[in-house]
């Protein structure tokens, strides 16, 4: 991401977006991971991921964004992340058990499936826009 | 309860307003108004977890609606069928009016949680998911089958909106 490029907002939104988004990030998974025992959860997280990713969406312009997150990465997550909810669900439901921490990664599932339904939901009312088509 | 009937006071002022004025932007914030009302209604009420859900809702959907809707114009006609109009949103609010009065009643009150089901949520929610934060333990632990609707549906989102996308990106020449 360098900062030179006239598409987005100013300089210094761009410099504030660069430092902030690890840590918006790091507490969209920190409420995923910690919602068994404070307010928070899967949803939440996956929520706040998905305003990071817009908010790198319109700090720098879409193409960068779509540069740094392509559709091919974010279908292999959401894909993967439906399988392995899918899994846990079909297994329990018919009374067998697999070993991997349920209390941890179906979170971690459902954030990654929330964060991609919403960050793909504002994509596309950016991509579909006509004001933006017709300013191009 | 009276930070509740304030909250609730300015809620409906700031949906009056969202109704009301003619600037579309000033509509939005005072749909977002609305919103952090909602979210502190629920953080009064004792129910973190939604207030935090509703808050980061609220600011998502805030983007998206002054990112996808300001720019386009709102026809806005006042005349012709006035009277019809008037008339019809005066029966179908009574028949609502009517049937919320009738349903109301039958209601379980607040605070008396009077299923089965939900009483053994309550007294199992620590013990059995090994979570202390209760609504956790529900949506994780009792309900996931619920969660897992609920994904499903975003995850069609997914595939549909790349599916669609896909198309104009050719058109466009953007690498996705």
């Amino acid at each position: 991401m360098n900062g030179q490029t006239e598409k987005g907002m100013s300089v210094i939104v761009k410099t504030v977006t660069r430092l902030s988004l690890g840590f918006i990030l790091l507490y969209g998974v920190y409420i995923t991971l910690n919602g068994h025992v404070s307010p928070g959860g899967g949803f939440a997280g996956g929520v706040i991921v998905a305003l990071s990713l817009v908010h790198v969406m319109l700090a720098f312009g879409k193409e960068t964004a779509l540069k740094r997150l392509g559709a091919g990465i974010l279908r292999f997550l959401v894909s993967m992340s439906a399988v392995i909810f899918l899994l846990i669900v079909a297994t329990s439901f018919l009374g067998g058990r697999i070993p991997i921490d349920k209390e941890i990664v179906v979170p971690l599932c459902e954030m990654v499936i929330v964060g991609g339904g919403l960050f793909v939901v504002f994509i596309a009312l950016v991509l579909l826009s006509k004001a933006d088509k017709d300013s191009e | 309860m009276i930070e509740i009937n304030l909250i609730l006071l300015f809620m409906i002022l700031s949906a009056m307003i969202a109704v009301g004025v003619k600037d579309l932007l000033s509509s939005v914030v005072a749909v977002g108004a609305v919103g952090v009302g909602l979210s502190l209604a629920f953080l009064v009420l004792k129910a973190p977890d939604l207030a935090m859900l509703q808050l980061v809702v609220e600011i998502l959907s805030l983007i998206i609606l002054i990112r996808g809707t300001i720019r386009k114009d709102l026809p806005f006609s006042t005349s012709g069928r006035w009277y019809f109009n008037t008339a019809s949103t005066l029966v179908f609010l009574s028949i609502f009016l009517a049937a919320a009065c009738f349903s109301l009643k039958n209601l379980v009150p607040f605070a008396d949680p009077a299923m089965r089901v939900s009483r053994i949520y309550l007294e199992e929610a620590v013990k059995r998911p090994g979570g202390h934060n209760i609504v956790g333990a529900v949506t994780l632990g009792f309900r996931v089958l619920d969660t897992l609707a609920e994904a499903a549906i975003l995850f069609t989102v997914v595939v549909g909106v790349l599916a669609v996308a896909r198309k104009i990106s050719h058109n466009k020449g953007i690498q996705r």
